[in-house]
């Protein structure tokens, strides 16, 4: 039985994800304990770029195929499937990200592995891998063993310190031939776009506001900007709000907007859903507003306020001012 | 276009939820069931695209208490057949779950299968993806927008960042949808009590549902508290004051 | 031997003269019989509706109110006032000239005769004296009008329409109608004065206007005399057939429309909705029995969804305005006003009946309006609700039913709004909070989304335990209400009221999960199902427990509890507190430790005082705890809405300019000395607590609900406080 462990190395136009270092990271702490190599996947892209960032790895495991030059789901799984199939590692790491949600489970269906999703932390509990999952909004967890010979874990971004994972080198590239099917052209890819300009770049800001469903309506929203500015930042918001249309798509925290790290970051009405902790806990000081007591949002915040945000929002504007 | 849509019904979150004696497992003798708000998106999604190119819309769920009401509503807002899937466990894994709607699929002629990107339960991965592997057609997850042009889908994949790939699809495929491109319409409640009069639910058999590989929950626990935020109490203007103070501290 | 008092009918006139008289009075008769029968036409146009019941009642009390013209004279004593001269003159002026008639036309012919001797002195007397009332109810109404405009009576619309409307037709209408009664009015003294002064025969002393009018003229020539006479005479009648004429094709047709308006008004309107309408195919008409339960339909979005007394009430309407000022959604300036809901629904009626309407409002081409997408849809198939008027329109109302309230004519306004917005609830087309909210109430049964068995979380932190009246009986049911249950800020409030009621010994409990959103504002959304499903569930809950009435903190459960739950078969006694502990100050139970003597103001919520009629015992409980009310000029059943109601509390307001909350603000703050602003309504305490912030006034007023200050003046008194009043006394 193999000890290997294999992280999947997400890649966008040449860059290597972040949270591929995350997985990296925990993947050496693992082949480390199982005895085991750490392998990383790359999956269509320039290899020999790419390698260089991937140090940490014994070695790097190369699917090449036109299909691959973007990300396809259809092409990308069964690159994937083919890798597993040569090599059965102990345990498939993938980030539970855009691109890693269209590979777990078709690897783990189509290898009949199992799989778990949305972990947060996996160790080695004796010879069994157990892995802790984020549930139901973040309210429960869950801890799942893993005593087969084979099994691929989801990781939820944000997880593990980036900076571990992070190692240059040059490890030994290992070319898969790609599978016969994976290119059948049942999934075609046509254009990557970037996110209309013009905005302002919630990245780049010192204090981020942050309005989440508790603002009620977008006749709200004013009392976030009044706030944000007297901070000196931007105001961000959580998915619905973006769903809503009461912000642009370029103000969205977390999985499927952007993540952030400013100095001060403060929350309104937001309960807290993993998704959006994710694309902020990195924030070096969180202050959490939500009349929800039990909201997980205060688990993340380093200060949490349950009065009703219109009663605390105009004055704490008022006093930063002056 | 025959689009399907399997909606995963999920606890709901405003109850707070209870770990059985066991501690494997929620309490499932209180819960409350609701749709997955991922799929409510993706049944708005399908209905878009019946009003906007003509479709017949199929939903799919499995049986349990709630999800009568849930396919009721879900023919109220316009889905033109409803079917529940009996024989199976509400507490199915969504692998044995994507094992039911593939059976239940055997019979339905389908060309587009649209349902929730993700789900609060789906502790063994994604409805999308495992439906799509189990029934061997392709899959996009994360999927904001969807559009037909004759035979082909367009579809919108949503990377972090706002940064966005389209995609192009021919029938059959599966799309995991995050979002519709409008809020989830509303289905009035006396066009849901109406449907309730008129319409009929489909049945099919869950068939074989098999668990295939899978892992064990050896602990469920609810996250300690222990490590959580400072409250700030008082009234709201001192709760202000003490706010401003951090705030100043750090900014300066 | 002294002459028989009498006149000649047609006095000078040839024969063919004559003839040509009742030629033109032919047509201007067919004229007016076929414009009324295009109006009567157009109502039948309107689905049917049951409103014969208690037929004589029904028109006792018309009778009633349009002889002592009480409608008109409420809230506006100047028209009022000139509204019933206008009525009484025209109302005598017309029964002479019937008398006239029946005499030259039928009762000659018979060779009778009544108007001679006595009889004939004392109508002469009475129609010259109401001509002078008439002229002068005439006269008030020019000054009013073109001296004193008051607001009302500008006919600018709150939906401007991009400038893309003129109005100026209504404005010729008004003065055609009051210029041409008053000239009517005029020449017809004249005429009469130009008769006697030919031989001035002393009995015509009793026609006392034209005597003296015709004193100066009977030095004229007789021939002169007999040209003028005839001359005014044909004037004075062609103007009077051609007012006839032109009844039913103006605003003069009120005087028909209005008395039957007034006859089939529904007293409950507002108070209690209608359900949904019965399906267009079903058994409507009552010709049988229906032969398929068909789906009702979903409110209203054709014109012939309206019933007959909807289309009724678009044609009672004479643009008073009183609506128009009166709402509080106006106020805030948003694009409704009730006046123009009704005369854009009128116009468009007209458009689609083919019904004319002489001098009516006339669109731009560049107006949006009536078919906003310059659709193809005919008149009939064209949706009121969205393209008559606007959905923004629609949803602007808050349902405090001032329009209904103030209306003269018994015009029902808000039955149509809320049909029309059940239309676009079933198509969806609701703002995404509202949205939000009624979902929250169909999975949770409040509007908070939070979890049913939170709804008794309130009670923690009380003294003692509220029994659960779902598990042993109790005499009085606290029905407690969303925001009363949920809202950080009011479930304090509820609290205060639980230690009222435990120290006033009241034997109380609540349903804790057994209770719902009572629904009242859910159904004036439109949401008639989500309404249905949660009385339903009320119901059952009521049902099943033991009490003797219901008593609630909120106006709005109120209402619906009052007055629309026993047609859902739930007949209980349903008391606002106030009135509870009006009752317990009254009979002793509960007493005052100490009187507070504030200076306050109370605020009327629209629901108790308009809807219900509760307006005594607010205030008899504030004058037993020694406040000093001052009211403000809108007060009793004439309060102003705080904006909240018709589940205007769920929705984007962005469209409201300036919040009628922050104007009620304004309008205490001018009181002399008030710095508390008292509410009895939980939407209320949030609307108003809110306008004190916005407009930063928190100094000079505070919101306090009525039992934050019940509970002072009812805490036994400190042992300090009552030391120190002790040594105050020694000393």
């Amino acid at each position: 039985m193999s000890q290997d462990i294999f992280v999947v190395a997400e890649h966008l136009r040449g860059t290597l994800a972040d949270v591929t270092f995350e997985l990296l990271g925990k993947g050496r702490e693992l082949a480390d304990a199982t005895g085991g190599a750490l392998v990383a996947v790359l999956l269509g892209g320039d290899a020999a770029a790419l390698a260089g960032g991937l140090g940490i790895a014994d070695g790097v495991v190369h699917v090449d195929h036109p299909s691959l030059a973007e990300f396809n789901p259809e092409s990308a799984s069964a690159a994937l499937v083919e890798v597993v199939a040569q090599r059965s590692p102990r345990l498939l790491l993938v980030a539970n990200t855009s691109m890693g949600m269209d590979l777990a489970a078709a690897v783990a269906v189509r290898r009949d592995v199992p799989l778990v999703a949305y972990a947060t932390d996996v160790a080695l509990d004796g010879d069994a891998l157990v892995a802790t999952s984020q549930l139901y909004g973040g309210k429960i967890y869950t801890e799942s063993v893993l005593d087969g010979p084979s099994s691929v874990v989801s990781v939820l971004a944000g997880s593990f310190p980036a900076a571990a994972g992070k190692r240059d080198g040059s490890p030994t590239v290992d070319a898969i031939a790609a599978p016969a099917d994976i290119d059948t052209g049942r999934i075609e890819f046509v254009a990557l776009d970037e996110p209309e300009g013009g905005d302002v770049d919630i990245t780049a800001q010192e204090a981020l506001v942050c309005v989440g469903r508790g603002i009620q309506s977008e006749d709200n929203i004013p009392l976030a900007e009044a706030l944000a500015k007297a901070l000196g930042g931007a105001v961000c918001s959580s998915r619905p709000i973006v769903d809503s249309k009461w912000l642009p798509k370029t103000r969205q925290v977390g999985k499927s907007g952007v993540k952030v790290a400013p100095k001060i970051y403060v929350t309104l009405g937001v309960s807290g859903a993993p998704e959006h902790i994710e694309g902020m806990k990195d924030a070096e000081l969180i202050i959490a507003i939500n009349t929800d007591e039990n909201a997980p949002i205060f688990e993340y915040a380093h200060y949490g306020v349950t009065e009703d945000l219109f009663d605390v929002v105009p004055p704490l504007t008022e006093k930063l001012e002056s | 276009m025959n689009i399907v849509v399997p909606i995963k019904l999920v606890p709901d979150l405003v109850e707070e939820l209870e770990i059985d004696d066991d501690g494997t497992d929620l309490d499932r003798d209180f819960l409350s069931l609701r749709i997955n708000e991922f799929c409510d998106h993706a049944l708005e999604e399908a209905l878009q695209l019946k009003d906007a190119h003509g479709a017949t819309v199929t939903v799919l769920a499995l049986d349990g208490d709630e999800t009568d009401k849930v396919l009721y509503t879900a023919l109220a807002k316009g889905a033109d057949r409803a079917i529940k899937i009996t024989g199976i466990d509400g507490a199915a894994t969504s692998r044995q779950t994507a094992n039911a709607v593939a059976n239940a699929l055997e019979g339905i002629d389908y060309d587009l299968v649209l349902t929730g990107v993700q789900a609060a339960d789906d502790r063994d991965g994604q409805l999308p993806v495992l439906l799509a592997s189990r029934l061997g057609i392709p899959h996009v997850s994360v999927v904001s927008e969807v559009a037909i042009d004759g035979d082909a889908i367009h579809i919108k994949k949503e990377y972090a960042g706002g940064v966005t790939a389209t995609l192009r699809a021919k029938p059959r495929v599966v799309l995991g949808v995050q979002a519709a491109r409008e809020t989830p319409r509303y289905a009035p409640v006396s066009r849901v009590r109406q449907i309730m009069k008129e319409a009929e639910l489909d049945e099919v058999e869950a068939g074989d549902v098999g668990a295939g590989a899978t892992s064990s929950v050896r602990r469920m626990f609810t996250p300690d508290k222990g490590e959580g935020a400072e409250m700030i109490e008082g009234d709201a203007d001192a709760i202000a004051a003490k706010l401003a103070e951090i705030l100043n501290a750090k900014r300066s | 031997m002294p002459e028989t008092p009498t006149r000649e009918i047609f006095l000078h006139f040839s024969t063919a003269m004559e003839l040509v008289f009742y030629a033109v009075a032919a047509v201007a008769s067919v004229v007016f019989l076929y414009g009324f029968w295009l109006r009567y036409r157009k109502i039948r146009r309107g689905r049917s509706e049951h409103r014969f019941d208690d037929l004589v009642g029904r028109i006792r009390r018309a009778v009633v109110q349009i002889a002592t013209n009480a409608t008109v004279r409420k809230g506006d004593r100047f028209a009022g006032l000139a509204h019933a001269l206008i009525f009484w003159g025209f109302v005598v002026l017309f029964i002479g000239t019937c008398i006239v008639a029946i005499d030259h036309d039928i009762l000659r012919w018979f060779g009778l005769k009544m108007l001679q001797g006595t009889f004939y002195l004392w109508f002469s007397l009475t129609l010259d004296v109401f001509g002078v009332v008439f002229i002068a109810g005439l006269v008030l109404m020019i000054v009013r009008r073109w001296v004193m405009k008051p607001a009302q009576l500008d006919y600018k619309r709150a939906d401007e329409q991009g400038g893309q409307v003129d109005r100026s037709g209504y404005a010729t209408d008004d003065m055609i109608f009051v210029w041409l009664l008053l000239v009517i009015a005029v020449t017809g003294y004249v005429v009469e004065a130009l008769r006697i002064a030919e031989t001035m025969p002393a009995f015509e002393r009793w026609s006392i206007v034209g005597w003296v009018l015709a004193g100066p003229l009977s030095g004229l020539e007789t021939e002169t005399l007999v040209n003028w006479h005839v001359w005014t005479w044909w004037f004075h009648g062609l103007c009077a057939l051609a007012f006839v004429a032109y009844i039913p094709f103006s605003k003069m047709m009120h005087i028909f429309t209005d008395a039957v308006n007034l006859v089939f008004v529904d007293e409950r309107a507002a108070r209690r909705l209608p359900p949904l309408p019965p399906a267009p195919d079903g058994n409507g008409d009552g010709d049988g029995e229906p032969k398929k339960k068909a789906a009702p339909r979903m409110g209203y979005s054709r014109i012939t969804d309206f019933t007959w007394k909807e289309l009724l009430d678009l044609d009672a309407c004479t643009k008073c305005g009183r609506c128009h000022v009166a709402c509080p959604a106006r106020a805030a300036g948003t694009t409704l006003s009730p006046r123009d809901l009704i005369l854009d629904l009128r116009s468009f009626a007209n458009e689609a009946f083919g019904t004319p309407e002489w001098l009516t409002q006339r669109f731009g081409r560049e107006s949006k309006w009536p078919l906003r997408d310059g659709g193809t849809a005919t008149a009939l198939d064209t949706d009121v609700a969205t393209d008559v008027i606007r959905p923004e329109t629609l949803w602007s109302c808050t349902t405090c039913m001032a329009c209904v309230a103030a209306c003269p004519v018994g015009i029902e306004h808000l039955t149509g709004i809320v049909q029309m917005r059940r239309h676009l609830v079933d198509g969806g087309t609701l703002d995404d909070n509202l949205q939000g909210a009624l979902m929250n109430l169909g999975d949770y049964g409040n509007s908070f989304g939070e979890s049913p068995k939170k709804r008794g979380r309130w009670t923690k932190g009380l003294s003692f335990k509220v029994k659960n009246a779902k598990k042993e009986p109790v005499d009085t049911l606290w029905f407690v209400g969303d925001f009363a249950s949920f809202d950080p800020r009011i479930q304090g409030l509820s609290r205060t009221v639980a230690e009222v009621f435990h120290t006033a010994g009241i034997d109380f409990g609540i349903l804790y999960d057994g209770e719902k959103n009572a629904g009242n504002d859910v159904r004036r959304v439109g949401e008639e199902g989500l309404f249905e499903m949660l009385a339903e569930e009320n119901i059952a809950a009521l049902d099943a427990a033991t009490f003797e009435q219901i008593v609630t903190t909120d106006p709005h459960t109120l209402n619906t509890l009052r007055n629309e739950y026993p047609d859902l078969g739930a007949d209980y006694r349903v008391l606002h507190y106030t009135g509870l502990l009006a009752e317990r100050f009254a009979s002793g139970a509960l007493s005052v430790s100490r009187r507070l003597g504030h200076r306050v103001t109370y605020h009327d919520p629209c629901y108790l005082a308009r809807y219900n009629g509760e307006i005594d015992a607010p205030r008899d409980v504030m004058r037993a705890i020694g406040l000093d009310v001052v009211e403000m000029p809108r007060c009793g059943a004439n309060t102003f809405c705080c904006g909240a109601g018709g589940g205007r509390i769920w929705m984007d307001t962005s469209n409201e300019q300036k919040r009628t909350s922050e104007q009620r603000i304004e309008e205490a703050l001018e009181l002399d000395g008030v710095r508390v602003f008292v509410t009895t309504c939980p939407k209320d305490y949030t609307m108003y607590t809110d306008a004190v912030k916005t407009l930063g006034c928190g100094d000079r007023i505070v919101v306090k609900d009525l039992i934050e200050l019940v509970a002072e003046a009812i805490e036994p008194e400190s042992v300090e406080a009552a030391a120190s009043d002790e040594a105050g006394a020694a000393g």
